[in-house]
Order: structure tokens, then C-alpha cells, then sequence
């Protein structure tokens, strides 16, 4: 599960939060969630719906052709079929035609004769023809030869018997006949000269339409049968049920061509049937195939096609995610690191103009601050040289704590130049000791209101380092202040120093305040993160001091106990003292 | 040995000078350029402590000015503004022997005297 999880985030990061909207404009620019969906959407709907239309045209394009060739090639089998049954059918008549008017009708009149006539015909046909017969035009059978005994048998009442009599011809569907066996008949009229007539009919066994459908191909689960106008079978059928049985099949529409129609059965089967009327005969030739079975190979195509479908979507999604993804990270990024270094811009801004403002502060009180001192001076001067004032203590000592009280002004307005001066980068001879007690001086009322306790211990060889003391005076700054912040009543800060790896050196700043919770620590040095949002931090602190320290060069941790206390650590390089600009020398007076 | 103190606050050049008298060193005052040049004019002094920063004339320019006519002059430069750090640059560029961040301790300015003209020079 682990595995499968890390996949989903590198397809779908977590982004940082987006900063306040408040202090942007266009906030939304940094939605980085709302940037990664609105891509991802972009570029699928890019890539997928031109393939998804090509592919869903390209099927169905694909499936008229292979359906309409299903139809041609049912349609062509069709119309060969019809070709055979008809080309006999007709062979037959005009067969029985021929005899009926190249033979006397004493001769036909003879049952051997009939019988010569009816080897003869099988012969010629193959086995097909099962009798013959002549009958006169009042319907009486006046000759048969055949296996029946339907010698006289009187036809003038039956429906065929009249039309042939009128039509001079005629081919009847199947039927069973007196004989109670399936067969169809042929009959040809002769007229004669004296206006009578005599009538030879010849009957064909059913076998003679199972021969010719026999030959055919027809793959799967189709099916070839002839049918007459009524729908009932007039050959044997594969599936459609026996001789004489009706179909279930719709009985077309008459027509003079072969054709084809798609017809779906009441169990849902989808079928092909191909039919032909059979002219001048009832029967209809139908072919019937199923769908499935002409469009097996389509259908295993079309599972190959829509796998390729789906496992190329499914690859164009992942690829678009991942780089969606990758690209949306990097710009979060960037962005990250352009804002933090905007604000740590601003950070130094600020902290030109407080410098400015403390040179400027320090240089204006500075004036009438020497005024005091040298009046004060003066007077004291005047105490100590002439005699006149020396009787009255009170005023020598009044005069010493406006010098006392002078000379500690003199003292800040110092301290306020210095570190003016020292917000410029520079890299210069520093006095870690002093540099440290610089940095404390700022924070000293504060220490003593509430009675927090500072340490510290720097080990020998760390007098004069050269390193840029603007830096490392402003890491001290935000550690130290950062200390008093999380310290009550009563803290204790301790900082030490000592010479570590060649060119290095340790400084570790602990306090005793609340602590830093596990979950927070390992983001204390992100941008904008802050557990003092509430109480006015902007999450800048020691985001900044991170940047400053690794523009030294050197590391910063950070080991903290929720209620204990924390401990930055800081591992800082300098340089050589020889390659260090010298001060030039003036009297240290 | 003789002093020439030149600083526009009157109240502060003016209470060092009677400081300075006090303490038996001989000393002339100007609260600007023009005056200090003037009184540079009629007497020679061993030393000028300037401010550097006045109006008109500044310390820097009448510095040169005073060591054009009186090239053994050595000078303190007294400064309410910038840092020691900044000051030790411009000082040795300009050539001055001492400077002093204001306010300034009376001891200290002694002491910076007697080293720059020598103890000799007291007894003279």
C-alpha cells in the first residue's frame, strides 16, 4: 500500500499552502491546486478528445464497412444460389417440355414408354424425378409410371390441375399430396389442334432442393432453406425446422433482386437474411447467418482496438499528471523562493532605514549631549579647581551622575552607530566576544525586568575571527530575540562558543523557554511559517536567518524539548586573519 | 603650547576652551571656519580640534585651509556622527592625527593631545 500511495502523490503533490490572500493581488495565481487541476483538465481534454473522436469515428466506419460486407457477401451468395435452383428448375421444365412435344401422346400414353421417359429424366438430372403421368384435359390420369398407385386418379378438382389449364404451365410448392409425402410438381400443358389438350406432369422428390443447398458454405450457425410465399419450408432447414413447418422468420416483401435485411430475433439473436424470389415458382430463397458469426473477427479486433484505446488514455493521463505535476511543483517553487527573497529584501530595507534612522537619532542627541557633559564638566571643573564651591558634597555629587548619566547616553548613541554601520555587508575583523555582548546589549533591560539569566562561554581562539560581522550580528540577533520570546520570568540563556573542523567554528545558543513542538520543527526555517502568527511574527525570523547563515557558508539546527527548552546550532566558517582588511592604526586613546 | 578649538556650538566650544584653561593649556576658540581662520591669522597654534561637521566651512576644508599656513598645525577631529570605524578611514586619508566621538571626555581629549605634540612640548 505504501508503494501505491507514494505513486498517487507524485502524480498528485501536496502544494504548499498558498501565502495569505491579503497581501496579494492576484492570489489566485498562487492556487497551486486549482493551477495543477485546471492543466491537468487543459491538457487532457487537448490530448484525449481528438483521440477518442478519431477512434470512435474510425469504429464505426470500420463496422459499416465489415456489416456492408457481410451484406455483399450474403447478397452474392444469395443471388449464386438462386442462379443454381432457378438454372434447374427451368432445365427440369423445359425437359418435360421437350418430351411433351416431341412424343405422341399415344406414346406418352404408354407406361413403359413413361417409364423409359422417367429413367431417361433421372439420368440426365441425377435422381430427382420420382414419377410421371399424363392427364387428360378432364383431369383423369390416362397413363402413370411411378412408385404410386395413382393410376386414374382424377385431378380436374385440384387447384393446379386449373392452373395449368390456363397458364400452360405450372410449378406447385411442396405439399404432401395422396401419396403423404413431401414433393413438389411440374406440369406442362400440350393443346391440341382440335381444342383439347393433354397434360404431363412429372413429380420431384424434396431431396432434389437439399442437393442443391447441401453444397453450400455457409459458416457458423447459418442456415440456407427455400420457403413459399406463406413462410412455410420447403426443404429441410438446419435450424429453422423441418418440411412444411412454418418459419419464424418474416416472410419478405416480394422483389425481383436479391436482398438483404438485418432482423433481430425475439431471443435477441442479431441475424443476416439474404432471400430471392424464385420467378415463375412459390418458393423464396432465404440464407440466413448469424450477425456473430460474420462479425467474429471484428469483434475479436474490437477488444484488441479498445485495449489499445484504454491502455494508451490510461498512458496519456499518467504522463500528463507527472508532468503537470513536476512542472506546477517547480513553479511553486520558484515562487516560494521568489517571495521569501522578496520579503528578506524588504527585511534588509527595513533594517537599512532603522540603521539609518539610528545613525541619524544618535548623531542629532549627540549635540546637545556633548553640550551637557562639558557644562556639567565644566562645573565640576570648577568644583575641583576653585575653591569657592568645594564646601558644598551635595552639588559634586549632582554634577557626577549628570556626567554618569551622560556618559551612559554617550554609550547607547554609540552602540546605535555601530550597529548602524554593521548592517552593511562587509568582511572585517570581529571580535566574537565583543560582537556577542553587542548583540546582549540590546536585549540587557529586558534580561533584567524579567530576571532571565544569560551565560556566556567562549573558548580561547575565537578573539579575532574574520568573518562579516553585519551577518553574524543579525543570526545572533533574531536567535537571541527569538529565545526571549519563547522565555517566562526567570529564563536562562546560554550561549557558547568553541573552534571546531579547521576555519569553523561552533555556537550553540540555548534557552529555556516552551520548546518547539516535533511537528513544527522540522518547518521552523520555511518561510511564512510561524508559530507566533497570532502574537504578530511573520514567519520571516528564522527564515532569514537560515538564508544569512548559508550565505556565510555555514549550517544551522535546531534541537528543541516541548516545555524543556531549544538549542540552535550553528556551524560557522571564517577566513584567515592575513587575508582580513586592516583597520588603519590611530591613537586608541 | 596653544590650542585652537573650532566648533559651531557655541556652548559646547566655549565650556571645553574654559576646561581646557583650567587645566593650564592655553587654548583659542571659534564657533565657525571664518573666525578660527581669522584667528589662525594673528597667532600660531601647535594644535586644532575640529568639529567635521559645521555649517558653512566644514572641518575637513578648514583643516586644509589651516595647514596650508601653518603646515607644523596638528589636528584632533571631534565628531558627533558615524563610527569609529568609518572615522579611522577618513581621518588617515585626510592626514589627522586623532579623532574623538562627541560627546567627548575631557581626560580623553587631554590624554589624546599630550600624545599627539609630545610631553615635551607641555613644558615649552
Amino acid at each position: 500500500m505504501p508503494a501505491s500511495t507514494d505513486f498517487l502523490k507524485k502524480l498528485r503533490p501536496s502544494f504548499p499552502e498558498q501565502p495569505k490572500a491579503e497581501n496579494l493581488s492576484r492570489a489566485y495565481l498562487f492556487n497551486y491546486r486549482r493551477l495543477w487541476t485546471l492543466a491537468v483538465l487543459i491538457l487532457l481534454s487537448v490530448a484525449l478528445l481528438p483521440l477518442i473522436t478519431i477512434t470512435v469515428v474510425n469504429y464505426r466506419m470500420t463496422e459499416q464497412a465489415i456489416e456492408s460486407e457481410s451484406h455483399l457477401r450474403t447478397a452474392k451468395l444469395v443471388a449464386n444460389t438462386h442462379r443454381a435452383i432457378s438454372y434447374s428448375l427451368t432445365q427440369r421444365r423445359a425437359a418435360l417440355d421437350f418430351i411433351i412435344h416431341d412424343n405422341p401422346l399415344q406414346d406418352l400414353q404408354d407406361p413403359a414408354r413413361l417409364a423409359e421417359l422417367l429413367d431417361n429424366l433421372n439420368q440426365s438430372f441425377g435422381q430427382g424425378f420420382v414419377d410421371i403421368g399424363i392427364i387428360g384435359s378432364d383431369g383423369q390420369q390416362r397413363a402413370y409410371f411411378g412408385p404410386y398407385a395413382l393410376e386414374n386418379v382424377d385431378y380436374h378438382n385440384e387447384s393446379w390441375f386449373q392452373h395449368v389449364q390456363t397458364q400452360g404451365m405450372y410449378i406447385s410448392d411442396v405439399f404432401l399430396g395422396f401419396r403423404q409425402v413431401p414433393h413438389l410438381v411440374i406440369a406442362i400443358k400440350r393443346d391440341c389442334p382440335d381444342g383439347g389438350g393433354y397434360v404431363l406432369r412429372a413429380s420431384l422428390g424434396i431431396g432434389f432442393f437439399a442437393e442443391l443447398l447441401a453444397g453450400l458454405e455457409i459458416t457458423g450457425q447459418g442456415d440456407a432453406f427455400i420457403i413459399n410465399t406463406e413462410g412455410v419450408l420447403q426443404s429441410p432447414a438446419r435450424y429453422h425446422g423441418d418440411v412444411l413447418e412454418p418459419i419464424k422468420l418474416p416472410i419478405p416483401r416480394p422483389a425481383d433482386h436479391t436482398e438483404v435485411i438485418a432482423h433481430t430475433t425475439e431471443a435477441g439473436e442479431s441475424l443476416l437474411i439474404g432471400y430471392r424470389f424464385i420467378e415463375n415458382t412459390p418458393f423464396i430463397l432465404m440464407i440466413v447467418k448469424k450477425k456473430e458469426d460474420l462479425l467474429h473477427h471484428w469483434y475479436q479486433t474490437r477488444v484488441k482496438l479498445v485495449l489499445f484505446l484504454t491502455a494508451s488514455v490510461m498512458a496519456i493521463v499518467l504522463v500528463i499528471m507527472g508532468m503537470v505535476s513536476f512542472i506546477v511543483g517547480r513553479v511553486s517553487l520558484a515562487d516560494e523562493k521568489r517571495l521569501a527573497t522578496l520579503h528578506q529584501m524588504e527585511y534588509a530595507n527595513k533594517m537599512a532605514t532603522i540603521g539609518r534612522m539610528a545613525a541619524s537619532v544618535a548623531h542629532e542627541i549627540n549635540n546637545p549631549l556633548a553640550i551637557i557633559g562639558e557644562k556639567a564638566g565644566l562645573i565640576k571643573d570648577l568644583f575641583t579647581f576653585k575653591d569657592a564651591y568645594a564646601d558644598d558634597p551635595k552639588l559634586g555629587r549632582l554634577v557626577d551622575s549628570i556626567i554618569a548619566a551622560v556618559k551612559r547616553a554617550g554609550r547607547i548613541t554609540k552602540r546605535l552607530l555601530t550597529f548602524a554601520r554593521n548592517l552593511e555587508a562587509k568582511i572585517e575583523k570581529v571580535n566574537l566576544t565583543e560582537t556577542i555582548q553587542e548583540v546582549l546589549s540590546f536585549v540587557e533591560r529586558d534580561a533584567q525586568h524579567r530576571n532571565i539569566q544569560i551565560e556566556t562561554q567562549i573558548k580561547p581562539g575565537l578573539e579575532a575571527l574574520c568573518m562579516d560581522r553585519g551577518k553574524l550580528q543579525q543570526v545572533l540577533l533574531n536567535i537571541v530575540s527569538n529565545a526571549f520570546a519563547a522565555m517566562e520570568q526567570g529564563g536562562k540563556l546560554e550561549i557558547e562558543a568553541a573552534p571546531a573542523a579547521e576555519g569553523r567554528f561552533r555556537l550553540s545558543i540555548r534557552d529555556s523557554g516552551r520548546g518547539i513542538a516535533p511537528e513544527d520543527l522540522h518547518r521552523i526555517f520555511e518561510p511564512f511559517y510561524s508559530t507566533k502568527k497570532n502574537q504578530g511574527g511573520t514567519g520571516l525570523g528564522l527564515s532569514i536567518t537560515y538564508t544569512l547563515v548559508q550565505e556565510m557558508g555555514g549550517t544551522i539546527r535546531v534541537e528543541s524539548q516541548p516545555g524543556e527548552g531549544t538549542c540552535f546550532i550553528l556551524d560557522l566558517p571564517f577566513n584567515p586573519l592575513s587575508s582580513c582588511p586592516e583597520a588603519s592604526p590611530c591613537a586608541s586613546s | 603650547m596653544r590650542i585652537l578649538l573650532v566648533d559651531d556650538e557655541v556652548e559646547l566650544v566655549s565650556a571645553l576652551a574654559e576646561r581646557l584653561e583650567l587645566r593650564g593649556i592655553e587654548v583659542a576658540w571659534a564657533s565657525s571656519g571664518k573666525d578660527a581662520l581669522a584667528l589662525a591669522e594673528s597667532r600660531d597654534f601647535d594644535l586644532a580640534v575640529l568639529d567635521v561637521k559645521m555649517p558653512g566651512m566644514g572641518g575637513l576644508a578648514l583643516k586644509e585651509q589651516l595647514a596650508k599656513r601653518h603646515p607644523a598645525m596638528k589636528f584632533i577631529f571631534l565628531t558627533a556622527y558615524g563610527s569609529e570605524q568609518d572615522f579611522k578611514c577618513i581621518a588617515s586619508d585626510i592626514g589627522a592625527q586623532c579623532y574623538l566621538v562627541k560627546p567627548v571626555d575631557i581626560e580623553e581629549l587631554i590624554a589624546a593631545i599630550k600624545t599627539i605634540l609630545g610631553p615635551g612640548k607641555e613644558d615649552k
